[in-house]
């Protein structure tokens, strides 16, 4: 705009013109409105771009931000012994979790508090390993199982912990104790190896599972289906409302074929004695008692064990780690002698009235090496039945010579030993049934005569578990049976009223080539009780019922095997009684192996054992 | 335009169209504050007693004829300036020494300054020749940067802008060549590195969290983030009244203060913003257009610069709620939660409707 000035004349300078001034002042204010409606137009295409062009990003942030998708654990399955007794339960607690993203130290909150709550030493680098399978705006647990005190101190200075939270959950407890360890085994913290076994989605929420025994076994039906909260959430991540719930499919509750009566009569019958005791159903496998002692509390492991007790526990005499039943591998002795004698009688090498004449020593043609019988100067004249009855060596060394080791494998092979029975625990052993192939394949050494010899009474290479010899005696009672033996009995699902029982597959029927073989061996294992020269006469019922027994012994150190040993032996160097039993002998209900470590003799100290764990059982039946 | 009003009624002579728009204005900010508060009448009944107390001030101030606020103007700006220097030794406040506690209240001397600025600028200019020339130019300066860097001191980036800003509309207003203005923004662009580094470092977060919010998601970004995600979310027409998730839920900053607008976004959307938008557009419009009115360089150039900067409020506002600018602290006029900014700025508009209702005097 030109604009021609009024100069004054005195000073040269221009005069103020007030029209002039006027329409600058107009043209700059029109500018300026002109800069302010393309400002505010520049900012509305930010707001349109906002909110129109991403209005859908913004949308689903603000969604997220709001609701926050939780699982939503499901109820462990409780489980129960055949009586219905409570023997893994639920109990509430509070258990202290932590939200990484919610503090500003992880280090300092933990320090803090630890001055409110005990937290053990370790405490910061487990939740540093746990926290890899969380998010970092997910709760991670800190310490479970807190005590009242604990709630209610940390209750008091929670305004000081943004981020911490006290979270009641359900704690598995064991009742029993380490009577049921090894049956049970125990649930433990969800760790990151454990995701290799588990559907991680499914496991969210989830902090503990099964470690080990039923509770390992069975984890799946266990645990259930997780659930899923859909909740709203403030900018400080308190839950204010559920906005959605898909309800958790709560585990299974088990019903184990196991008798916690009978479990405790074993227990206790063996007193402060390691050793293992397992009873089963001869009618359907179930096992009524599995018995590992020493044991340990599992309780302990279910809040993370403390190093401690833990080195306690490693420390403490007879391994209570070892479950016995499954792990334990025992030399079968003369409980074998039964399951040989039939394959003798049924393979037509011998016939009950075989005679074999025991002068205290057997040799083998050309071999200077005596092979003893356990009573100096022999038993003399004895056929099948007294053989079984007086545990006759000599009669076995001669049926196993004329056997032979291929004949004797092939026969008990269908007793299941030398394999896992199937159990339902997991990490049972084999042990070892013996034959010309098996040691080629393990020594790459041809099999010696003497060595069938001593297998003929259960000594040198074999080697039984607790669990396969209840097995076998349960299938020598029952005719030939042998089923795959099962600690669970039935398992009802969530909101079912009625429990499924489980059936017990057969896995084998042993031939029966005459019915009569069975008989004569069976009624040779009741004169070992019933008999006036049984072995193990001391345990007779005095009346009711009838108990079919086989004692044995199984060497620790090279010796020769007394059946009765000195009480001077060195504790650690007594052999360990064995003794395998089923009652009652008419129509048996159950059959027991019992093995007493450092025992000694298998009549006198394993016997009384099983005798006591048969009463504890067949008084329970009488009962129903 | 004659009027028949007797006369020895003193109506106030207030331009109603503006009236209007500020009570529009203020009616609409007290409904989304409502929101914003968490629906807490106290809340909403404590801004509408500061409103009512800016209104008295506009209905004084429009009384008060222009040539005696132009005797006053000089005083007034001293006074402002003791003030600023006052709160150096006194101040009180949270960790910003703003304020100065005068017993019954407390009180913001760089409010002053909001309007002393505008007016001593066009009390300078009033009998300069315009446009101006290099002395009114430098004089004009200092009359700007000596207020608006005591009230950066302070620390307060945000007033100390609005306030340097209003007395730079009154400089444009008055005729400043575009060859001085093109050379003062291109030499503020070359000072940019050296402010950065007088600036506090809570002033520097702000900027690099301007620049790279998620940077920071947790800290400094959040309130970006969170004003964004709440703004967009509200979409056309919003997610309705008392129904933002993002306010509700404690997401948004500041919400029923200088975040205020994100509410407004989230629950009444992109129509609810224009709308606004509308309001304040209309309001600096017939600002400027009542400045054209007047009769005398005094009163054009400080309704003009008076009625930009508020604009400047809005934009600055609507920019930081948005993203766009970093986060200074500059309320939405008249709609934020805030006792002095709301005197402050009705008292400005006094003196607009005074400059409206004296504009065929001419002193």
């Amino acid at each position: 705009m030109k604009l021609r000035h009024l100069t004054s004349s005195s000073t040269g300078r221009p005069l103020k013109d007030q029209f002039l001034e006027g329409r600058q002042f107009s043209a700059r204010a029109l500018t300026a409105f002109l800069i302010i409606l393309a400002a505010i137009f520049l900012l509305s295409l930010r707001y349109i771009y906002l909110q129109v062009i991403n209005y859908e990003e913004f949308t689903a942030r603000s969604i997220t931000n709001q609701v926050r998708i939780v699982p939503v654990a499901p109820n462990r399955g409780l489980i129960y012994d055949r009586r219905g007794r409570p023997i893994a339960e639920n109990r509430p607690a509070y258990r202290l979790e932590l939200v990484p993203e919610k503090v500003v130290s992880v280090e300092q909150a933990i320090d803090r508090l630890g001055l409110i709550v005990e937290l053990p030493d370790d405490a910061l680098e487990k939740f540093q390993e746990s926290q890899k399978r969380y998010r970092n705006f997910d709760s991670v647990p800190l310490k479970f199982n807190l005590t009242e005190e604990e709630v209610a101190r940390f209750a008091v200075d929670r305004h000081q912990f943004a981020g911490v939270e006290i979270v009641p959950y359900l704690a598995r407890y064991y009742p029993y104790g380490e009577l049921l360890t090894h049956v049970l085994g125990y649930v433990g913290r969800l760790d990151v190896d454990d995701l290799n076994r588990v559907d991680e989605g499914n496991y969210r929420g989830t902090t503990h599972l099964g470690k080990d025994g039923i509770e390992r076994y069975y984890e799946d039906v266990l645990h259930g289906i997780s659930g899923i909260e859909k909740i709203e959430t403030n900018a400080q991540g308190r839950i204010l409302k559920v906005l959605e719930r898909e309800n958790p499919v709560h585990g299974d509750d088990l019903i184990l074929a196991l008798d916690v009566q009978v479990q405790q009569a074993a227990w206790d019958a063996l007193a402060e004695r390691p050793g293992a005791i397992v009873a089963i159903d001869p009618n359907d496998g179930s096992v009524l008692a599995l018995v590992s002692k020493p044991a340990f509390d599992p309780n302990l492991f279910v809040h993370g064990i403390s190093s401690k007790d833990y080195s306690a526990i490693l420390a403490a005499p007879g391994r209570p780690l070892f479950n016995r039943p499954l792990l334990g591998g025992y030399e079968p002795g003369s409980t074998l002698k039964p399951f040989l004698g039939l394959g003798g009688l049924e393979s037509g090498v011998v016939t009950a009235q075989d005679e074999v004449f025991s002068s205290g020593a057997y040799y083998l043609p050309g071999v200077s090496r005596p092979y003893r019988d356990w009573k100096k100067g022999g038993h003399g004249r004895v056929n099948m039945l007294g053989a079984l009855e007086q545990s006759v060596n000599t009669y076995f060394y001669q049926l196993a010579y004329d056997m032979g080791i291929d004949r004797m494998h092939d026969y008990l092979d269908q007793f299941g030993f030398g394999k896992p029975t199937g159990l339902d625990l997991l990490g049972e052993k084999s042990g070892v049934l013996p034959s010309r192939a098996w040691k080629r394949g393990q020594f790459e050494e041809p099999w010696y005569p003497g060595e069938t010899i001593i297998a003929g009474i259960g000594q040198g290479f074999n080697v039984v578990t607790p669990v396969q010899l209840a097995n076998a005696v349960a299938t020598l009672s029952n005719g030939g049976t042998r089923y795959k033996p099962r600690l669970l009995y039935a398992s009802k699902h969530a909101g079912n009223d009625q429990a499924d029982k489980v059936h017990a597959p057969v896995q084998v029927q042993v031939p029966v080539t005459d019915r009569a073989n069975w008989d004569l061996i069976q009624a040779g294992m009741r004169l070992v009780v019933h008999g006036e020269r049984g072995t193990a006469r001391a345990i007779k019922p005095e009346s009711g019922f009838e108990i079919a027994g086989k004692s044995g012994t199984a060497q620790v150190a090279a010796q020769a095997v007394d059946e009765d040993m000195d009480e001077s032996t060195a504790q650690h160097l007594r052999h360990h009684a064995l003794f395998i039993a089923y009652a009652p002998f008419d129509k048996p209900s159950i059959a027991v192996a019992v093995v007493v470590e450092h025992g000694g003799g298998g009549s006198r100290e394993a016997a009384p054992v099983a005798r006591a764990v048969i009463d504890a059982w067949l008084s329970q039946e009488l009962a129903q | 335009m004659k009027r028949v009003i007797p006369g020895w009624v003193k109506w106030p002579q207030l331009d109603i169209p503006l009236l209007l728009g500020l009570l529009l204005l203020m009616a609409f900010g007290l409904v989304v504050l409502y929101s914003a508060s968490g629906e807490q009448m106290d809340v909403v009944y404590r801004q509408a007693t500061r409103l009512g107390v800016g209104l008295a001030a506009l209905l004084v101030l429009s009384q008060v004829p222009p040539h005696i606020l132009r005797i006053w103007t000089p005083w007034l700006y001293a006074l402002g300036i003791v003030l600023l220097l006052a709160t150096w030794s006194v101040g009180v406040g949270r960790g910003a020494d703003r304020w100065l506690d005068l017993g019954l209240f407390r009180f913001q001397p760089s409010e002053i300054m909001k309007l002393a600025v505008p007016m001593m600028m066009a009390w300078y200019l009033h009998p300069r020749h315009l446009p101006p020339e290099p002395v009114s130019i430098l004089v004009s300066s200092a009359i700007i940067i000596v207020p608006a860097v005591l009230i950066a001191r302070q620390p307060d980036l945000g007033t100390a802008l609005l306030v340097a800003v209003s007395g730079g509309f009154a400089l444009f207003l008055s005729g400043l060549q575009w060859r001085v203005i093109f050379g003062m923004v291109a030499l503020a662009a070359a000072a940019a590195p050296a402010l950065w580094l007088v600036m506090h470092e809570y002033q520097r977060d702000r900027v690099r969290t301007f620049l790279d919010p998620e940077s920071d998601p947790l800290g400094s970004g959040w309130n970006i983030i969170q004003s964004k995600i709440a703004v967009g979310s509200g979409g056309l027409t919003g997610k309705g009244w008392l129904n933002g998730t993002q306010s509700r839920l404690e997401f948004i900053p500041e919400r029923h203060t200088d975040f205020i607008l994100a509410v407004l976004s989230e629950e009444l959307g992109l129509l609810g913003v224009l709308f606004l938008f509308s309001i304040y557009l209309f309001i600096a419009g017939r600002g400027l257009y009542v400045a054209s009115m007047a009769r005398n360089t005094y009163a054009r150039l400080l309704a003009g610069s008076l009625s930009l900067t508020f604009t400047v409020y809005v934009l600055v506002n609507a920019g930081m709620v948005s993203g766009l600018l970093p986060v200074v602290g500059v309320p939405l006029p008249l709609v934020s939660y805030g006792g002095t900014s709301v005197v402050t700025l009705l008292a400005g508009f006094g003196i607009l409707m005074s400059i409206y209702g004296h504009r065929n005097f001419i002193r």
